[in-house]
């Protein structure tokens, strides 16, 4: 496989306050890949480096083969004020800004971009509805419509299904799963659900302790580590 | 009345206040959408501030005015919309700081030197039916060149304006809109201000919408609706400030405030109604 992502040497702080150090992993294109750890750990803060949000203190980040304009994003929170004017279907829109270069304008390729990505996560017949006044669900499937029509190697995710019911993630995690062997996009994603991400990921980056580890999900699975932090209930 | 209108219009001075009055609406009010929603509505008043401060030291130097006025407001401009990004001293709480601090400068300025005079009533009050014809072809030309890298990157503008981080990690060059953006507001309320004078400046970009959101509710629409009421309200109150002999600068705002509270009205109205059909729907 492809190396798309190379991590060496990352120190990240907040100040004074160093939150990961030296952590080193790769990420490798078409793999579906997770990013664990308990609350404040540190995980979004190391998405959001390899962004480019957040400069690291020290170590380099480099992209192989792709360019920052090929990455999708669903950030965690989106704090849209209420009153915010913004049509759904400019939001999915927006998303295909990254590949447009200089063109001032939408082309007809991006608005069929945009349609077809509402369609798969379902809110398509939503499109001339106001951001704002959809529930925090629908926002969600909004925002990851955009983050697709914006990823054309690399789709990152900060907590997707937060805010979604369980079976609005399951669904979730199946269009994921489709989008990353049908679409071969790479998966980079963030989350608390251990459980589900085990299922459907390749590999597993556990954040813990100012550093981060890479394992497969198979070997993650059986670690000592995890039996520990969800509690034994893979015994049960 | 027709007549009247028919006559206001032969005046020379009048069709070039309404020419660069007109391009200047247009310009501030596709940009107050985005300073209004990145919660900005202030800075038009914070810069037009600087540039009356600005203005009287041009006068005590004998510069002209827009050599001095023009660099300082840009720089401004910039230094307020990047303080977002730095929380250590607030965004409002820097506008204010820069507010107090130029208007107290040119006070003192035009104190020592010229003393309170038509000039410096006209910076804070505007002289718009006073402008000559280089006037407006400044304004026109400025204007236009607001408007056109506006509509350039309108797209680009909205999804910084929605989202900037999301823009950023998806390979957005943020940075150079922003700087682009900073300067635009500097220019339109550098010459906005010698039409509707420094206190009022911010109306112009505020006013048309916050108007405009009250009933729309797509960026495109709102953006749209705002230039239209912006044009509007300038002539409209322009026309009337001609019949009832009333100062124009302050006449265009308060049409502005009076379209607002319409809209303001009509917006709950729609949203009254709406969910009392909703409301009835569900009982059945």
């Amino acid at each position: 496989m492809n190396k798309l992502v190379e991590c060496n040497n990352l120190t990240i702080a907040y100040d004074k306050n160093i939150v990961l150090e030296k952590v080193n992993f790769e990420i490798y294109e078409g793999e579906y890949l997770c990013v664990a750890g308990e609350n404040g750990s540190g995980k979004s803060t190391l998405i959001k480096s390899i962004l480019g949000l957040k400069s690291p203190s020290t170590g380099s980040i480099e992209f192989f083969g792709f360019r920052k304009n090929e990455i999708g994003y669903l950030p965690q929170q989106t704090a849209v004020q209420k009153d915010f004017p913004a049509g759904v279907f400019e939001i999915a829109l927006s998303g295909c800004l990254n590949r447009s270069g200089w063109r001032p304008f939408y082309s007809k390729e991006d608005k069929l971009l945009a349609k077809i990505n509402l369609e798969l996560m379902g809110v398509y017949g939503l499109r001339k509805r106001c951001f704002c006044q959809l529930s925090g669900g629908e926002q969600r499937r909004v925002l990851l419509a955009r983050a697709l029509c914006s990823a054309r190697k690399l789709l990152v995710l900060d907590e997707p299904v937060s805010g979604l019911d369980p079976a609005a993630a399951r669904e979730f995690y199946t269009t994921m799963r489709y989008i990353n062997q049908n679409r071969h996009m790479t998966i980079l994603m963030v989350t608390h659900d251990i459980d589900l991400a085990l299922h459907d990921a390749d590999r597993v980056l556990y954040v813990k302790g100012g550093t981060a580890h890479c394992s497969t999900a198979e070997e993650f699975r059986k670690s000592e580590e995890t039996q520990k932090w969800m509690g034994g209930q893979n015994n049960a | 009345m027709l007549e009247s209108v028919l006559t206001m219009f032969s005046y020379p001075f009048l069709i070039r206040a309404l020419i660069a009055g007109v391009s200047v609406a247009l310009a501030s009010s596709l940009l107050g959408t985005t300073l209004v929603l990145k919660r900005y509505s202030m800075i038009g008043d914070g810069l037009s501030h600087v540039s009356f401060g600005c203005l009287a030291v041009a006068a005590a130097l004998n510069w002209a005015p827009l050599a001095l006025t023009l660099p300082v407001v840009s720089a401004a401009a910039f230094l307020l919309l990047k303080l977002n990004n730095n929380k250590k001293i607030f965004g409002d709480a820097a506008i204010a700081l820069i507010t107090c601090a130029a208007l107290a400068v040119g006070v003192i300025v035009i104190s020592v030197t010229t003393g309170m005079n038509v000039d410096v009533y006209n910076y804070m009050f505007g002289s718009i039916l006073s402008i000559t014809k280089t006037d407006m072809i400044v304004s026109v030309t400025i204007s236009s060149s607001v408007i056109l890298v506006f509509v350039l990157l309108f797209h680009r503008i909205f999804a910084v304006t929605f989202d900037e981080p999301f823009s950023k990690a998806t390979g957005l060059k943020t940075g150079a809109y922003q700087t682009l953006f900073a300067l635009s507001t500097a220019v339109t309320i550098v010459i906005g201000m010698r039409l509707v004078g420094a206190l009022l400046i911010s109306g112009l970009l505020i006013f048309p919408p916050l108007s405009a959101m009250r009933v729309c509710k797509t960026f495109k629409s709102t953006t749209i609706f705002s230039a239209i009421l912006s044009v509007l309200c300038f002539f409209a109150g322009l026309v009337l400030s001609f019949l009832a002999n009333l100062p124009a600068g302050a006449t265009v705002i308060v049409m502005n405030a009076a379209v607002f509270c319409c809209l303001f009205a009509f917006g709950k109205l729609v949203y009254l109604i709406r969910q009392y059909k909703t409301k009835g729907k569900t009982i059945q």
